[in-house]
């Protein structure tokens, strides 16, 4: 505590302080703002999200809503799109799609992950720096080849084109495999010693361990899957394969500006509350993302 | 089989990946490139024809010379670069901050980055709307700036302006939480050792304290900032509703690719770009690598 007290006589503040003083104001004075310009939209879209018709379509536009109404959210589920085929279908694609890519992904991306840190091969090195290499990929930027990609492994008009592509994730493999490196390999040769196989090791004391970077990954599939609309413009033709995230840039939504931000609130909703579940386990595994 | 299992378990557990991660990442590259030197119009086979697509690229093509690559310039500085200052300072200004108020922001500010690109036009589509109630012309309507409604979305002369508004909105993503991270952790007898050594103020601290222990971080970020720039180059087409842009005015590389990949279908074509496209995402990240790669690699 002493210690503490003489670094702040030295300087105002600091990194992380532990309480609030006189020289943080400044940084509100435009974080505040800043915030609030953020938020702008999304509180927009939340108050269209309840407002009535005659609320919509007043003029001059109101930002607040008076008579707040579900309105909008039982109408999105009781017209069904141009295509007979009902929004809750596209919702319904969506979640199971999006369970699996979470799934899948966690899975691959701990085992690969484990294999790259604590096991010694051959290429591992190379395996490791293609990954770092596939960082910076940018899938709409081959989308074209990976169209035949899917194509010729009879992916197209699945509905598994909705999840297999998005599974190989290098940032998520990136993360795991840096936070699985925290992880003392003395721990993984006790095991070895005890007889434990790879499987056991990394189902055991692997996965445990690092639970902040699963959740981060959690978080980061679902965001990829929930929002991703690539599978349902490009692969797939079968409207009743088709995800939620579609059915929203899509023209169905001429129906109007309530119906669309009220499916808006639906897309946006559960990527929000799973970040604030999870932020502390996502700000751990942040801080071993370091790219050397 | 378990004797198998047991026996080549590296294989077994990094197959699942390698397989996938060849599949959907190193195959579509390599295939881009092959493509690129083809004439491929998806109805006959593809046709070699050497590097015809490079050549009318660079000289033939008016719309990739004239709009795309000045307007991919304008947005990646902008956005890529712009973006990335803008977080490391939000970033640097919140570690400033106590726990909770630091939390509560840093979750605000990130938040746009969840929509992806769906939500950006149905938010930011009535913002922008080209009547007199969409919410910005009403303003200056009333505030008198502009005597009747602006089409903004339709038009060439602010589509630009607006892509970048809402990329930049939406860009405080993962590489700002781990820059975010990195600073958080830098060591704080680190601070205490370089004042004695005579830092005297916060700019000084960051160049000398934070930025050189956050450097990892902040290379990552400077990865997430590139990817994102160029993952959500689409949002010209998704805000204005077509492609091509009016006017090409919010044409960037990436949608120039979707424009000849899937409406003309010149697929030989569409891949000289990607390739193109490729080749200048890494340049980006060999320059970052430059500015914050350690010295031993």
């Amino acid at each position: 505590m002493k210690k503490k007290r003489k670094r702040s006589k030295l300087r105002a503040g600091g990194v992380n302080p532990e309480r609030f003083s006189r020289g943080q104001i400044k940084f509100y004075l435009y974080l505040i703002p800043l915030a609030a310009f953020m938020l702008l939209p999304i509180i927009f879209i939340t108050m269209s999200a309840f407002k009535p018709v005659d609320e919509l379509f007043a003029y001059p536009p109101r930002f607040f809503v008076k008579n707040p109404t579900l309105n909008n959210f039982t109408q999105l589920f009781s017209i069904s799109s141009s295509t007979n085929v009902p929004a809750s279908r596209y919702l319904f694609n969506s979640i199971i799609s999006t369970l699996l890519v979470v799934i899948l992904t966690l899975l691959m991306s701990s085992a690969a992950g484990y294999v790259l840190s604590k096991k010694a091969f051959k290429q591992k090195k190379l395996l490791f720096s293609i990954n770092n290499l596939a960082l910076m990929f940018v899938p709409i930027a081959v989308a074209i080849p990976r169209y035949f990609v899917i194509v010729y492994s009879g992916l197209q008009d699945s509905f598994l084109a909705n999840v297999i592509p998005l599974l190989a994730m290098p940032v998520g493999l990136f993360l795991v495999k840096q936070f699985i490196d925290q992880i003392p390999d003395a721990l993984v040769e006790a095991a070895v010693i005890d007889g434990a196989s790879d499987y056991k090791i990394l189902t055991k004391i692997i996965i445990p361990l690092i639970k902040p970077a699963l959740a981060t990954i959690a978080i980061l599939a679902f965001q990829t899957s929930w929002n991703s609309t690539e599978a349902s413009t490009i692969y797939i033709n079968k409207e009743t394969l088709k995800t939620f995230s579609f059915y929203n840039t899509s023209g169905n939504m001429v129906a109007g500006q309530g119906i669309a931000a009220a499916a808006s609130l639906i897309m946006f909703l559960p990527n929000l509350i799973l970040f604030i579940i999870l932020q502390s386990q996502v700000m751990n595994t942040m801080a071993h993302s370091g790219l050397k | 089989m378990k004797k198998f299992l047991e026996k080549h378990s590296i294989g077994v557990l990094l197959a699942p990946y390698v397989f996938l991660f060849t599949l959907f990442i190193i195959i579509p590259v390599l295939a881009a490139v092959a493509l690129s030197f083809t004439y491929f119009n998806t109805i006959e086979s593809p046709r070699f024809i050497g590097l015809a697509n490079y050549i009318s690229l660079l000289t033939n093509d008016k719309v990739f010379m004239q709009k795309v690559i000045p307007n991919t310039i304008i947005y990646a500085s902008i956005v890529g670069i712009g973006g990335y200052l803008l977080s490391f300072f939000l970033a640097w200004s919140l570690s400033q901050l106590t726990k909770i108020p630091r939390t509560i922001l840093a979750i605000i500010i990130y938040s746009p980055s969840m929509t992806g690109g769906v939500l950006l036009s149905t938010v930011w589509g009535v913002i922008f709307n080209g009547d007199k109630s969409g919410y910005l012309n009403y303003l200056l309507l009333d505030m008198g700036i502009i005597d009747k409604p602006v089409l903004w979305l339709q038009s060439d002369k602010y589509l630009l302006t607006i892509m970048i508004i809402v990329t930049l909105w939406s860009s405080m993503g993962i590489g700002f939480l781990a820059i975010l991270a990195g600073i958080m952790n830098v060591n704080e007898e680190l601070y205490e050792a370089a004042y004695i050594d005579g830092v005297k103020n916060r700019f000084q601290e960051i160049i000398y304290v934070t930025i050189p222990s956050a450097k990892p971080q902040m290379l990552f970020g400077a990865v997430m900032a590139i990817v994102n720039t160029f993952t959500s180059s689409g949002v010209g087409v998704a805000l204005s509703g077509s492609n091509p842009t009016p006017n090409y005015a919010g044409q960037l590389i990436v949608t120039h690719i979707e424009d000849y990949g899937f409406i003309r279908y010149e697929m030989g074509y569409a891949a000289a770009i990607s390739v193109v496209l490729l080749i200048i995402i890494r340049l980006a990240s060999v320059g970052a690598n430059k500015l914050f790669g350690s010295a031993d690699e």
